[in-house]
């Protein structure tokens, strides 16, 4: 399907750059604050946003997204408010893409096919779900690109060449590909094997493939974008949102805390190739 | 006995790990190579006469098996009405059934070369049955454990520490299992290359489900041999305390297929189950979602996020249970109860001055299911209750609840 994602892929790759992936969560710290650091995101440079769905029990996330869920959840936000940001962020944004990631359980409870409909209304363009793997397909992999909603896979160090077929079958959109074993915000061990695996991935599909986990600077970005089609960073942003807050609460300085570091990524990206 | 016919309820889960609709292979990416190479290595086992052989040995030279049937004669008469046999699983090494499982399980690990043990713990039964094999197989351990549990829990984190293994403590959420349980997942998904996670309970991503039901039926086969030798019958009915379940699905599982045994679990039902957030019985009072690797009944919320529930008992203080127990709820063959946590501290008390037993609080929850029980049967009747652990961690906890001073 060509699709806002494909466009803008397609589009930093006529620059000879990577896509700037950013990562925030629904609602963090809360809801009208969340919304205005949505809207402010393109403008800062970013390409690509990953909008987080808040779960009670991020298994694969350390505590900077961990701490963004906490608070986003402590601000009443619910899956139903999550979608209403992304119809809200479509009224003046038709072409940046939006992938919604988080976790099984509230969209089981939502209802899949009910979540799906409202998905596509909103203007969703794709789904991560950390806990939903190639096994798991039917529950809602298939069901999403039958909606034309796209199906970002997650690929890690320990999908080997035997395995990686079976993760691409289904995925569209992009390739995520986890920088390393472990939890969201870690620090990345080799810059050279993580480049060595995009390669592989790349040798196996030909969608583009967007590596995160454990980038946190400008540098971080411009290294690991040398061979990666996207770059994506979230502890760091929702570290940025978090240190800016007073007692948990949102700051004159909170927007543009998250709006200079995604400017700074964007410089970072732009100088990947360079 | 019918295990292979189409009626049978013994033949779960099928090859996607489903038991029905429960259950399953719910986790990310970098797990997934793990868990397949597991069920491999534990296939590979199943079929290796050498380790069975090894589990019967450590079983019967180690752990004490098989745990004896006691008849509860006292506590029998008080109650008035059916015969009621205590399964031992308490006089086991380490003080309760978790042992069956963490030597199957240690002896896995050690097949896949894997060089280092985590495991999640709530009353720290699990933690320090882990702890145990890890020592006797010399594995350094790692336990997650909830800091509320690490503070109620005391004696068993000391033991822990004596047997050389890691308290980890987690602050995460409330403090309990289900916190442990996560940052027990985010360690292993840090080291899945050396690291083999010992799930205490019958629940997480298949085929630990299967795995540890496995490992725990040598409770209800005992009960079994045993019940025809004292009885000339099997039980009329069956009782077991349900936070994951694994003591319950190893005692019930081996009499599913026998339609006249009838079978309770008896849920941590902490304040009262018309209390929000103030128990923990996931089947009487939650509804399927998916979490931490399978899909089964949960306590949470309308928007799918998860409740940390209550109960008095750290091994019970969960909102999840083992999806073969959410299968056998849908499917009516097991009745699942609440026990809140007065009637458990009730009948802990019971316990002990009649039978000159401490009892786990886990284990007094079915116990005050037997209480209810047994006077609505006839004299020549029977129940047999898996007793599945000693109370000797609980007697501080007990006393400060009763307000006791020394």
């Amino acid at each position: 399907m060509t699709s806002r994602i494909s466009a803008r892929f397609a589009a930093c790759a006529a620059q000879d750059r990577p896509a700037l992936v950013t990562f925030i969560m629904a609602g963090d710290p809360d809801l009208t604050t969340g919304q205005a650091i949505l809207d402010a995101l393109p403008g800062a440079g970013a390409d690509i946003i990953e909008l987080g769905m808040p779960f009670s029990d991020p298994m694969a996330d350390g505590p900077g997204i961990q701490l963004a869920g906490q608070r986003a959840l402590k601000g009443g936000q619910t899956l139903r408010k999550t979608l209403a940001m992304v119809e809200q962020f479509r009224r003046k944004d038709g072409t940046t893409p939006i992938v919604l990631m988080g976790y099984y359980n509230p969209i089981y409870i939502f209802g899949v096919e009910t979540f799906l409909a409202a998905a596509k209304a909103a203007g969703v363009d794709g789904l991560i779900i950390v806990d939903l793997p190639p096994e798991e397909d039917d529950e809602l992999c298939i069901p999403a690109l039958a909606a034309g909603i796209h199906f970002i896979r997650l690929t890690t160090p320990t999908t080997d060449d035997r395995r990686l077929p079976a993760v691409l079958e289904n995925t569209s959109g992009f390739v995520y590909y986890v920088s390393m074993t472990g939890i969201t915000g870690a620090a990345i061990k080799s810059h050279a094997a993580v480049g060595e695996a995009v390669k592989r991935i790349k040798g196996h599909t030909a969608l583009p493939v967007a590596v995160g986990f454990g980038i946190k600077t400008a540098e971080d970005a411009a290294i690991i974008g040398r061979d990666a089609d996207g770059v994506v960073v979230g502890t760091a942003l929702c570290n940025a949102i978090g240190d800016s807050l007073d007692n948990g609460m949102a700051t004159a300085r909170t927007i543009e805390a998250a709006a200079a570091l995604v400017a700074a990524l964007a410089a970072g990206v732009r100088r990947a190739r360079a | 006995m019918d295990s292979s016919g189409a009626n049978s309820l013994r033949t779960g889960p099928d090859e996607q790990g489903r038991f029905g609709q429960f259950g399953g292979r719910f986790v990310a990416e970098t797990l997934m190579p793990l868990i397949l190479e597991l069920e491999r290595a534990y296939r590979a086992a199943q079929a290796d006469p050498d380790y069975q052989a090894e589990l019967d040995y450590l079983g019967k030279h180690y752990t004490g098996r098989p745990s004896p049937l006691y008849f509860a004669e006292r506590l029998s008469r008080e109650l008035g009405g059916a015969k009621v046999y205590f399964k031992r699983e308490d006089l086991n090494h380490t003080g309760s059934h978790k042992i069956n499982n963490c030597i199957g399980q240690i002896l896995l690990a050690r097949r896949m070369g894997k060089t280092r043990v985590i495991a999640e713990t709530g009353a720290g039964q699990h933690g320090v049955a882990a702890a145990t094999v890890c020592a006797r197989f010399d594995l350094p351990c790692t336990v997650f454990m909830g800091a509320t549990d690490v503070e109620r829990q005391r004696p068993n984190v000391l033991r822990m520490h004596m047997l050389g293994a890691e308290v980890r403590p987690v602050t995460a959420g409330a403090g309990t299992l289900k916190d442990a349980m996560n940052e027990a997942l985010r360690d292993w998904v840090t080291n899945v290359d050396t690291t083999y996670y010992l799930i205490g309970t019958a629940a997480g991503p298949h085929p630990y489900p299967e795995m540890v039901r496995n490992f725990q039926s040598v409770i209800g086969n005992e009960i079994r041999t045993q019940m025809l030798e004292a009885e000339g019958r099997l039980p009329d009915a069956l009782v077991a305390c349900i936070g994951g379940g694994s003591n319950a699905i190893g005692t019930f599982h081996p009499f599913l297929d026998d339609r006249e045994v009838k079978i309770y679990g008896a849920e941590a039902g902490g304040h009262g189950i018309d209390v929000e957030n103030g128990h923990a019985a996931s089947m009487t009072g939650g509804r399927p979602g998916v979490l931490h690797g399978n899909r089964t009944y949960l306590l949470q919320d309308a928007d799918g996020q998860i409740l940390e529930g209550h109960s008095i008992s750290a091994g019970l203080d969960y909102p999840g249970v083992g999806p073969e127990h959410s299968f056998l709820k849908d499917t009516g063959r097991v009745t699942y109860v609440p026990i809140t946590d007065n009637e458990a501290v009730d009948a802990f008390q019971v316990c002990t001055r009649l039978e000159g037993i401490i009892p786990a609080l886990e284990s007094a929850h079915g116990l005050a299911q037997v209480i209810k029980l047994a006077p609505t049967m006839g004299k020549d009747q029977t129940i047999v209750l898996c007793l599945s652990g000693r109370g000797d961690k609980d007697v501080e906890s007990v006393g400060k609840y009763l307000g006791m001073t020394f």
